[in-house]
């Protein structure tokens, strides 16, 4: 299913326009706040109707202002998870769920609510009241309530911006799942890179309410330049990688990647499972000997490709590895001291406890 | 308690004229209180000022007003009675009508307050989930606004039960038609012996009164207990 936008609006001083397309399984809309990610949200929704632009899912045009198309919210079948939840107090959390679902035609019926309230974890909260659930419980409630519409596409505004990171912890597999397991695609607005790495197979940037990329996770990790001011530390390569075998009694992960063979924190997963992993620029030591007597377990041999200067001190060097790239952030000093320079023979150091867990993704996000 | 039958009259024909006024004007109560909360429009504080005028106004004004439209000579009594059939002037509908004029701003008012402490969001949320905007309206703003819907329900009772000034002016004080509780007080404080008569329906008014604002506690009470945590 496609997703076709192309908007242009304007309210008092602010003013979004956009265009893109996407046919991935989640596209993230990724910005800082205040960069009209939520206009852009409500509008695919129908909750805010463009001055001028077009709005296509799935071959249904919802909105299209130069032929005065403007289908309402509840024609659209677009199921949405606020920020806030948005649960309603005077029902308990089964007539929640059940809220939209009455609203369906029968035919188009395909949510199930034992299925979904198992999914989410949610099926020994039926009779509670929503204003007794905690935060992480009313967002699991909310998802919940937005699929048992049956919508044709889900749009999720920031839905885990108001948990702490635990509570984000325990929803992130959830979503995972419903990326993995439903067929239908799912918007997901985010300002936060581990999110949007982690879950993402298109994604689109906005900035200050205009586009500023379209296009894979991958090839936006790589710029740190495009990344908000508080992200830019986290950009850095993403690789899709196999299991290959786990060393129990150190807790380790082994990992076969195009860049070679890794080695990370347990991942709960049998031999053969692909994973996405991110492995942040800041992360990754270059030597131009390979390191000896170094508790570092993973060491790469690469070359250098392109060294791109980020700011006045700081560089981020890409180094080939294998049939994949890793990009490592150094200062000018290590630079000119090493004399590293394109072409150069040199070695990637990464220590496994480098990565956590919002840097390793169940399914491969990275591929569509 | 022992009641003469020009009393028990009263009483009935007050509570029966206090039910319509109240039940009568709940739908225009309603409604206006859906456009003043939520509609922006040219001629919104004109609607706002004729709605709250009843209250400012001295009621006889408001029942002289009553008379000139919906008298029989008035042009709003003329078409009542070609059209429908329907006679106010001098009839407990009359009465009903004044005291619920006179009671819909305050009617208006509660409503109006909880309309606009209820969250948009909500409803929003229920759009997308496939409400069309009845449903919505009767699915979460309805439930939500009950609280206030019934303690405009109460007020208007209430003020219905009390109405005096603008019932007398317009239906005038007709034993067994139009005399309700207040005027009913009135005549008997102006016969000789009429003290003890006056004084029983005094209490009965004072007891109805209190029976009101409690029943309109528990309910608002219940109401609210199923918004909040459990």
């Amino acid at each position: 299913m496609t997703i076709s936008v192309d908007v242009q609006h304007r309210h008092e001083s602010f003013e979004i326009d956009a265009q893109f397309e996407s046919a991935g399984r989640l596209l993230a809309i990724f910005g800082p706040s205040g960069s009209g990610k939520t206009s852009l949200s409500n509008m695919i929704s129908g909750l805010l109707n463009p001055n001028k632009g077009r709005i296509i899912v799935g071959g249904r045009t919802f909105v299209d202002t130069g032929r005065g198309i403007f289908v309402p919210p509840h024609l659209r079948r677009v199921g949405y998870v606020f920020q806030d939840g948005r649960l309603f107090p005077h029902l308990n959390v089964g007539q929640n769920l059940k809220f939209g679902e009455w609203f369906t035609p029968r035919a188009e019926r395909y949510a199930q609510l034992d299925r979904v309230t198992d999914m989410l974890g949610i099926a020994h909260l039926m009779s509670r009241r929503p204003a007794s659930l905690s935060g992480g419980e009313k967002q699991r409630v909310a998802i919940g309530r937005a699929l048992l519409a049956s919508p044709r596409l889900l749009v999720m505004d920031e839905p885990l911006a108001s948990l702490d990171d635990p509570r984000k912890e325990q929803i992130l597999p959830y979503i995972e799942r419903l990326r993995d397991e439903l067929k239908i695609p799912v918007v997901y607005v985010s300002h936060s890179i581990a999110e949007v790495s982690r879950l993402a197979t298109d994604i689109v940037v906005l900035s200050a309410g205009r586009l500023t990329f379209a296009g894979q996770i991958a090839d936006l990790m790589r710029r740190p330049d495009l990344l908000p001011i508080e992200e830019r530390n986290e950009s850095g390569a993403v690789l899709t990688a196999t299991v290959q075998g786990h060393e129990h009694a150190y807790g380790v992960t082994i990992l076969e990647s195009p860049a070679g063979i890794l080695q990370v924190p347990a991942v709960d997963a049998p031999p053969g499972t692909k994973l996405a992993i991110r492995i942040r620029a800041r992360d990754v030591m270059v030597a131009t000997k390979k390191p000896d007597g170094i508790s570092a377990l993973n060491i790469l041999h690469g070359k250098i490709r392109e060294i791109v200067p980020i700011n006045p001190t700081q560089v981020e060097i890409d180094i080939e590895c294998g049939s994949a790239s890793l990009l490592s952030r150094i200062t000018k000093q290590s630079v000119d001291a090493l004399r590293l320079a394109h072409g150069l023979d040199v070695f990637a150091v990464v220590k496994t406890v480098s990565f956590d867990r919002t840097n390793i993704t169940f399914g491969s996000a990275g591929e569509t | 308690m022992h009641l003469t039958p020009e009393e028990w009259s009263a009483l009935q024909l007050s509570l029966k004229v206090a039910f319509w006024a109240m039940v009568g004007s709940l739908p225009f109560g309603l409604a206006v209180a859906m456009v003043l909360a939520r509609k922006d429009f040219w001629g919104k504080s004109l609607l706002n000022g004729i709605v709250h005028l009843p209250l400012v106004l001295p009621p006889v004004v408001t029942g002289y007003l009553l008379l000139l439209a919906f008298g029989r000579q008035g042009p709003a009594g003329i078409f009542l009675n070609e059209v429908f059939g329907i006679v106010l002037s001098f009839r407990w509908t009359g009465a009903a009508l004044a005291c619920a004029v006179m009671g819909f701003p305050l009617m208006v008012r509660a409503i109006r307050l909880s309309i606009e402490a209820v969250d948009v969001k909500l409803e929003s949320a229920a759009a997308t989930l496939g409400a069309s905007r009845i449903w919505v309206f009767s699915t979460v703003t309805l439930p939500l606004i009950l609280p206030g819907i019934i303690a405009g329900m109460v007020l208007a009772f209430a003020k219905a039960m009390g109405e005096f000034g603008a019932t007398i002016t317009f239906v005038s004080n007709i034993p067994g038609e139009t005399q309700t509780l207040p005027s009913a007080i009135y005549t008997f404080t102006q016969v000789p012996g009429g003290d003890a008569a006056a004084m029983r329906l005094t209490l009965i008014s004072i007891c109805i009164a209190m029976a009101a604002l409690a029943a309109s506690e528990l309910l608002a009470r219940r109401a609210y207990k199923r918004l909040a945590a459990t």
